[in-house]
């Protein structure tokens, strides 16, 4: 649902982060809408899971992002055979000190890129998520904050594929949004093929945003206004989950809460001071899919589904 | 918006259909052909199962034959496809069908209306407090079935249930005006087709050996009874119906021709009372012996029988006098005395000779005394009496000695017509069951007698009762008592239990409330409830006028009462309503979930006359509801003013 407010009295703050959406629809072609899902995401200090084939363009949106906002960036390649103190860390031994040195793992960036994270075992997984959900790594006994923000972005192939460790639901919980690129279209694939790739590309962007500059925009983002009515529609959708037999279980209170730092975040990419029924709409099935599951096959709820429930609540 | 008409069916919505289906027709299967239940059973079994495997309904090639061999069963079966029964199984057979169908929305709603449709024709077969129950609930559930079909609250079978059945709560208050006030047609609630009127119970206008005591074993209620004053005693109470005259040796008959007027003196003070007569297809009223005063539409024969001038098809209530003690025809014409003499000359010659042999030596007194003490003597009152022969009263005068009522009573009869005392046959019912919950006498089937009556010089016709010779405690306290254990009576009148009689006598005083308040609730009782209301003298105009008012009065409260339940509707939200009544007028309809910038992206769209006035009062209305300031108000009332300029 691409929204764009030409609503004079409702567009009245500047929008910082137009060139960033510009720049990196430039590189990603033919995704402005899920370019700004995982801006929104980024905004509203979530983590972001990105789901689709391999070649589906998951790698270099994540590159983009971390280039465009300026942000200290590492990269993890979930293999098989990665080991929780790949991610986090070693501890060696410095013999002209004759101590133990910290070496911090790849981690300790503002914005690791968890390359198919379903490829490495659960215990390796879960180091990473811990460290999400802590926003602080523990190893050896002693805890070291990880810089702020600190963002995930994991990227993850469809769970059918061979050799993978699907992530379990309670974890999947921890990303605020997941998102499918998809196909590009004709016009966008045609553009790609005649560009020949992007990932050059992308090294050659220039930030846009200082390294202490995001932190300040997500509490303006945080702080959009979200009205009373407004709050009432977000309950209502999330307790319409519950009772719609096309899902196995409903949204958690924390699922609730979730939607409505999306909606706010994307309320404010609109240039808006206030959270509209709209934004809550355009966030819901990136929010919402990989929290609730089909009651048939019990995968991901059908985007059908959500759009569904979308009609059976009634906008307060 | 797309019409629902041709939308594909919700699978999880058939289930409620199957119910419909199963609730409207299953009462049906009691009275039904066991052929056509099963049927119907099978047409819905069959429907689940290809609901329950999602396999392929089936299609025409199959359904069409079905069609016509059901018609085909039905004709076979009832010989027409109209009227009452004929009519009913065809709506089971369809329904049922229909089930195999449903493809679409409206399909279903075919199903529904057809549900309704069904609810009421089972008021055809029973009018009773179960059927009414029954039939409650089942129209609830219907109403759900079209609540959950248009999507309905939730898809939860519980909320679906609670919001229609406050749909049907809400109509109650409208039930009860249009019960009270709709203007009455003479008749019964319920008007049946003439093949209604079949396999009442009851007595007939003829009598043969065993023909009362089958009728006893049936334990339905024939009449019921409400005496203005005290209950009169037992062994008084014979309900008259009718009077056998004629004998063919096997079967007595009612005399069909010209009876002369009956004259009747009244030896006792009169006793009214009220008596709620049940169908019983014939036109006598079974009046207490001896009737003096009858309701205008009834008439007293020559034999002191009251008849009804039509015959009573439904449960009808009437208002009867009767003394107990009386004085009848002294002086009788000499025809029907003749006519209370003839026996069939070639029969039971042992019982004329006896009867011939008391005569010469004997006045009629005596002879009477004579017959009632051979009775006494050595003979048994059963149920199951044992076959007679051609000379049938010989055979039980001088063999076999079992027999019921009518035996004695025959037999009777015949001994004092061989010894020249004019006597009868008088068919009827003997005492009944006083229910000191209600008041009410009740009298069954299964209180059927028959007795004697003899004309004497100087007293005119006077009952005997044979029966009463042979077993007092028939007519003193019933005939449970009579009879020795293990004949054939209704379990009904067996029990003795205290704790279960007192049961039926509230299970029965709550029917007859039902009878004589709902069912009997004709344009007399009407006229006096709106008497009492202030309004004598109503003609159907005063009705309707009435009627409209009273349901225009519960609308007007009703909707008084949802919005005051309402909470204070927003200004905010009230000027938007009103934004888009005047968007709807222009045929731009906004659904609820749709959000006020698509609406307006839509209003650009297919009204771009508006487009601008609209967008105005939308972001008016976001600014004003969503927005962080609650100044906005009159921003908003402004644009909406444009917009419906």
């Amino acid at each position: 649902m691409m929204f764009k407010s030409t609503l004079s009295g409702l567009a009245g703050r500047p929008r910082a982060f137009d060139g960033v959406l510009e720049q990196a629809g430039r590189i990603i072609l033919g995704k402005d809408h899920e370019i700004r899902l995982a801006i929104a995401c980024l905004l509203a200090n979530g983590h972001l899971l990105i789901e689709d084939l391999p070649g589906m363009g998951k790698t270099t949106l994540a590159h983009t992002l971390a280039r465009l906002l300026g942000l200290h960036f590492s990269r993890i390649q979930f293999t098989s055979d990665l080991l929780p103190a790949d991610i986090t860390g070693v501890s060696i031994f410095e013999r002209d000190k004759s101590e133990f040195r910290f070496l911090p793992g790849p981690v300790f960036a503002q914005l690791v890129l968890a390359d198919e994270i379903n490829r490495a075992t659960p215990k390796t997984q879960s180091a990473l998520l811990e460290a999400m959900e802590e926003g602080q790594v523990t190893a050896e006994g002693q805890t070291r904050m990880l810089p702020t923000p600190f963002f995930v972005i994991a990227t993850q192939n469809p769970a059918h594929q061979i050799g993978t460790f699907p992530l379990p639901e309670s974890q999947l919980d921890r990303f605020l949004m997941r998102l499918e690129l998809g196909y590009p279209d004709r016009a966008a694939e045609r553009a790609l093929l005649a560009a020949g790739g992007q990932r050059r590309r992308v090294e050659e962007l220039t930030p846009l945003l200082a390294p202490d500059e995001l932190p300040a925009l997500q509490l303006e983002a945080s702080n959009i206004h979200a009205a009373g009515p407004l709050i009432d529609y977000v309950q209502a959708l999330v307790e319409a989950t519950r009772q719609n037999p096309a899902f196995q279980h409903g949204l958690s209170p924390r699922a609730g809460l979730a939607l409505l730092a999306a909606a706010r975040a994307w309320a404010w990419l609109a240039g808006r001071d206030m959270v509209l029924p709209d934004d809550v709409q355009a966030v819901l099935p990136a929010v919402a899919r990989h929290r609730l599951r089909s009651a048939q096959g019990g995968g991901y709820a059908l985007a059908e589904d959500i759009a569904a429930l979308i009609r059976s609540v009634a906008i307060p | 918006m797309s019409t629902p008409a041709r939308e594909a069916l919700d699978r999880h919505a058939t289930p409620w259909l199957f119910a419909t289906a199963l609730a409207t027709t299953a009462p049906h299967f009691m009275h039904q052909p066991p052929w056509l239940s099963a049927v119907a059973g099978a047409l819905l079994l069959w429907a689940v199962w290809l609901w329950w495997k999602d396999q392929r309904l089936p299609g025409r090639w199959i359904l069409i034959p079905l069609v016509g061999a059901g018609s085909a069963g039905i004709l076979f079966e009832f010989h027409t496809l109209f009227g009452r029964d004929a009519g009913v199984a065809m709506l089971v057979m369809f329904m049922n069908m229909k089930l195999l169908e449903l493809k679409s929305q409206r399909d279903a709603t075919v199903v529904v209306t057809l549900g309704y449709f069904l609810l009421l024709t089972h008021y055809l077969y029973s009018q009773s407090i179960p059927t009414g129950l029954w039939l409650l609930a089942t129209m609830w559930l219907v109403t759900a079935t079209l609540i959950r079909l248009h999507g309905g609250p939730s898809s939860r079978p519980r909320d679906t249930l609670r919001h229609a059945g406050l749909l049907c709560l809400q109509a109650i208050p409208f039930m009860l005006v249009l019960f009270l006030l709709f203007p009455r047609i003479s008749g019964p609630l319920w008007g049946l087709p003439s093949d209604a009127f079949t396999g009442k119970t009851g007595l007939s206008d003829s009598m043969s050996p065993g023909s009362i005591a089958q009728l006893v074993q049936n334990g339905d209620i024939a009449f019921r009874v409400r005496f203005d004053g005290a209950l009169p005693p037992r062994q008084k109470l014979y309900w008259r119906g009718p009077v056998m005259e004629q004998f063919d040796g096997t079967t007595w008959h009612q005399y069909k021709g010209r009876q002369p007027a009956a004259q009747l003196e009244s030896l006792s003070p009169p006793i009214g009372y009220e008596s709620t007569l049940e169908a019983h297809n014939q036109r006598w009223l079974l009046a207490l012996d001896a009737p003096v005063a009858l309701p205008p539409e009834a008439a007293l024969s020559g034999t002191l029988t009251a008849i009804n001038s039509k015959p009573v098809h439904e449960r009808q209530r009437f208002r009867l006098t009767s003394s107990l003690d009386y004085r009848f025809n002294p002086s009788e014409d000499p025809l029907v005395l003749r006519r209370n003499l003839a026996l069939p000359a070639n029969r039971n010659p042992q019982s004329r000779a006896l009867a011939a042999q008391w005569r010469a030596a004997n006045a009629p007194e005596a002879i009477i005394a004579k017959a009632l003490a051979l009775f006494a003597a050595d003979f048994t009152y059963t149920l199951q009496p044992p076959l007679l022969g051609v000379h049938g009263i010989d055979d039980f005068l001088f063999q076999t000695k079992r027999g019921f009522c009518e035996h004695y009573a025959a037999a009777f009869v015949v001994l004092m017509r061989g010894a020249g005392i004019p006597a009868r046959v008088v068919g009827g019912y003997q005492g009944g069951e006083f229910n000191p919950l209600d008041g009410y006498l009740v009298v069954r089937q299964s209180d059927a007698h028959a007795w004697a009556e003899v004309w004497l010089d100087g007293q005119g016709w006077r009952r005997v009762d044979p029966t009463a010779a042979v077993s007092p405690n028939r007519i003193e306290t019933g005939i449970a008592d009579a009879l020795a254990f293990g004949e054939p009576l209704p379990m009904l009148i067996q029990i003795r239990a205290d704790w279960i009689r007192t049961l039926r006598y509230r299970w029965e005083a709550i029917n007859n409330a039902w009878n004589q308040s709902v069912l009997g609730y004709d344009p007399q009782r009407q006229r006096e409830f709106l008497a009492r209301l202030g309004l004598p003298d109503a003609d159907w105009r005063s009705l309707t006028i009435a009627l409209g008012s009273a349901c225009g009065l519960l609308v007007a409260g009703l909707m008084g009462w949802a919005l005051y339940k309402q909470p204070q509707r927003d200004p905010v939200v009230r000027l938007w309503h009103q934004a888009l009544r005047h968007l709807a007028r222009r045929k731009v309809d906004c659904a609820p979930w749709e959000t006020p910038l698509d609406l307006a992206r839509r209003v650009r769209e297919q009204r771009p006359e508006l487009a601008e006035a609209f967008q105005r009062v939308v972001d008016a209305y976001l600014v004003a509801r969503y927005g962080n300031t609650d100044k906005h108000l009159k921003t908003l009332r402004d644009a909406v003013a444009r917009l419906r300029q």
